[in-house]
């Protein structure tokens, strides 16, 4: 395998998966996968030194297209605004490495991979993973790959909890880190939501147990409302009011029944729908559930400085004012354990009506701002 | 207008672009210095002390606009109030903490002075003289709160909540044990060592005091015992 050359800026190959080759893979649950399949994507090219590594986390339903145009979909990749020749992650500098997230059903291993003791998908029996086991695994692909230092790993949401994690686990490995829109552990507020959407999905009569696969049925009613549900979590009631406020959708007049009348209704429904044929509702489950978990400050003696003592990255933490899934407040929670650690650390409070989803948007502040710390940083890292 | 606007309007006496006591403090730090800058506006004084005597520095402002101008130019700048957020900072974690034309603006003065001389082994303020001749004229003669070129704002609309005399701040270090290891004032004509001019007269003739501090960290456990937070 090489990782140099295989792709040009903006227009990537066919998916790229590879072994790890350090296997059994042992989890924080204590169980160990014999296999562990990684699909990933590349952008840019990686200078002599290995200095120019840039690692993209991403959130939870997403994966690693994450700039040009994705291969399958042929839509824009989830940061495609962010990421490229010239953009604010600019390809032309930076080898910029995208991974599908460990238990995601979007070409890396979880529970859509075949069992090859039964010959089907693993579903319910695969293991329960974490942040940390994400974490790991990308760690390990890095290694396998030869490249040691990150000169900055980004992310947003749950990317932002790995990037948090890589920081913490990895302290020599990450030279600068950009943890947006995300927290050192998920909220009581925000377990709730994530099970909330989990028992749709298992409430589901197709869910069967999460043993559907090869029957013909899939919980598509359940994901979808588990999706409906958490789409609002990442906008703002602003934002909700200024798209639709309380549009009709295609009438004149309420119709006294439980059609979609409005056009908020419309508009959550058609996201649950094109969600189910794009997400599988067993990794839905697993990855929702390795956030739950997520609590950096448990593993430092209930306190989070101790995560980041002696650290020598560059955080650049970021929030938006509106997102009320991971408010400013837990992002102050990072900063100030950074700063109680003597740590080297931006923080800004972005002003956005757009909610959690801001991070993936056009918000011109928010590009200035991660331009003008690459910039510093990679002049000081002499890139 | 928010006070983070006004901390900007805080007019002051300017050499080319740079504000001269910002020029002055920047050559009080020692090359390679770890630096705090309280209340960095948009970083100019981080970008000197940063670019010219390379420090390791880093700064806390209030206002968005400061925050993000700065860290879009590349520098450490963490958004955040100095009236909350300095009891996060480990003690002794800079050689410098700064607070230049900001310490009227502090709710809690005292607690904030605590506060830099526990994190920084020194800390160097700068604040407009409210002893100012001029000042005390307007007063007297005009009867309303003074506007000057250094206070330039109406009394109803001013971030400087607790403005001090020289006399009131020197006063106000011994009453707390805080050794003044240097001391300067400026006036329309420059800068003036206030070791070769008697108080009365600094504190006449000086626009604005600029003190290099230091505290014994023993004697700032008792402080701390004397005076609980916000006391």
């Amino acid at each position: 395998m090489t990782t140099q050359g295989d792709t040009k800026n903006g227009s990537q190959s066919a998916a790229q998966v590879s072994l790890l080759r350090d296997v059994p893979f042992r989890l924080e649950n204590g169980a160990a996968l014999d296999e562990v399949e990684i699909a990933w994507q590349d952008y840019g090219t990686l200078n002599a030194d290995k200095s120019n590594v840039v690692l993209l986390c991403h959130a939870l339903t997403m994966d690693q297209y994450a700039a040009g145009t994705h291969p399958v979909t042929g839509k824009a990749g989830w940061w495609a605004n962010m990421v490229g020749p010239g953009k604010v992650i600019d390809t032309d500098r930076f080898y910029v490495l995208c991974l599908n997230v460990l238990g995601s059903c979007l070409g890396s291993t979880g529970p859509l991979t075949i069992d090859p003791k039964t010959n089907k998908p693993m579903g319910i029996n695969f293991p329960v993973i974490t942040i940390g086991d994400m974490v790991r695994v990308q760690a390990a692909f890095l290694d396998q790959i030869g490249i040691d230092q990150l000169f900055c790993v980004v992310g947003g949401s749950m990317g932002g909890m790995q990037v948090l994690d890589w920081t913490a686990r990895f302290p020599e490995r990450v030279y600068s880190a950009i943890p947006i829109a995300t927290a050192a552990r998920h909220s009581a507020q925000n377990i709730a939501f994530d099970e909330v959407g989990r028992q749709a999905i298992m409430a589901d009569p197709n869910w069967q147990g999460g043993a559907y696969y090869g029957t013909g049925k899939r919980p598509d009613a359940g994901l979808s409302v588990a999706r409906m549900a958490a789409h609002i979590t990442y906008l703002s009631e602003a934002g909700l009011h200024d798209k639709f406020g309380r549009e009709l959708q295609d009438r004149e007049a309420v119709t006294y029944g439980f059609d979609a009348d409005f056009q908020v209704e419309s508009y959550l429904r058609y996201q649950g729908n094109t969600f189910v044929d794009r997400f599988d509702a067993n990794s839905y489950l697993y990855i929702t559930r390795a956030m739950d978990y997520f609590d950096i400050a448990a593993d430092h003696d209930g306190v989070l400085a101790n995560a980041w003592r002696h650290t020598q990255t560059r955080f650049c933490v970021v929030s938006f004012t509106s997102d009320w899934l991971f408010p400013t407040s837990q992002s102050r929670d990072i900063v100030r354990a950074l700063n109680a650690a003597a740590a080297d650390v931006s923080f800004v409070e972005i002003e956005s009506d757009k909610g959690h989803d801001s991070f993936l948007l056009d918000v011109p502040e928010f590009f200035d701002i991660l331009r003008g710390f690459l910039d510093a940083s990679a002049q000081r890292r002499g890139i | 207008m928010s006070v983070s606007d006004n901390d900007k309007s805080v007019g002051l006496g300017r050499a080319g672009d740079i504000r001269v006591d910002l020029l002055e403090i920047s050559k009080m730090v020692e090359p390679g210095s770890r630096v705090l800058d309280i209340g960095c506006g948009d970083g100019e004084l981080l970008d000197i002390l940063v670019n010219e005597r390379g420090a390791d520095a880093r700064g806390l402002e209030l206002s968005r606009e400061g925050v993000s101008a700065s860290v879009a130019r590349g520098l450490s700048v963490v958004q955040g109030n100095a009236d909350t957020d300095l009891v996060d900072y480990p003690s002794d974690g800079f050689d410098y903490v700064i607070l230049s034309q900001t310490l009227q603006a502090m709710r809690d003065t005292r607690e904030c002075l605590r506060q830099m001389l526990r994190i920084g082994k020194r800390t160097i303020v700068s604040f407009p003289n409210f002893g100012h001749w001029r000042v005390r004229l307007k007063l007297l003669l005009g009867g309303r709160m003074p506007e000057t070129e250094t206070l330039d704002l109406p009394w109803y609309n001013t971030p400087n909540i607790h403005l001090c005399t020289i006399r009131d701040f020197v006063n106000l270090c011994e009453d707390l044990g805080i050794t003044i290891e240097q001391s300067y004032t400026f006036t329309h004509y420059g800068k003036l060592s206030s070791r070769s001019m008697p108080l009365w007269y600094t504190n006449l003739f000086g626009d604005q005091g600029l003190f290099v501090l230091s505290y014994d960290d023993d004697g700032l456990d008792e402080w701390i015992d004397d005076n609980p937070a916000g006391a």
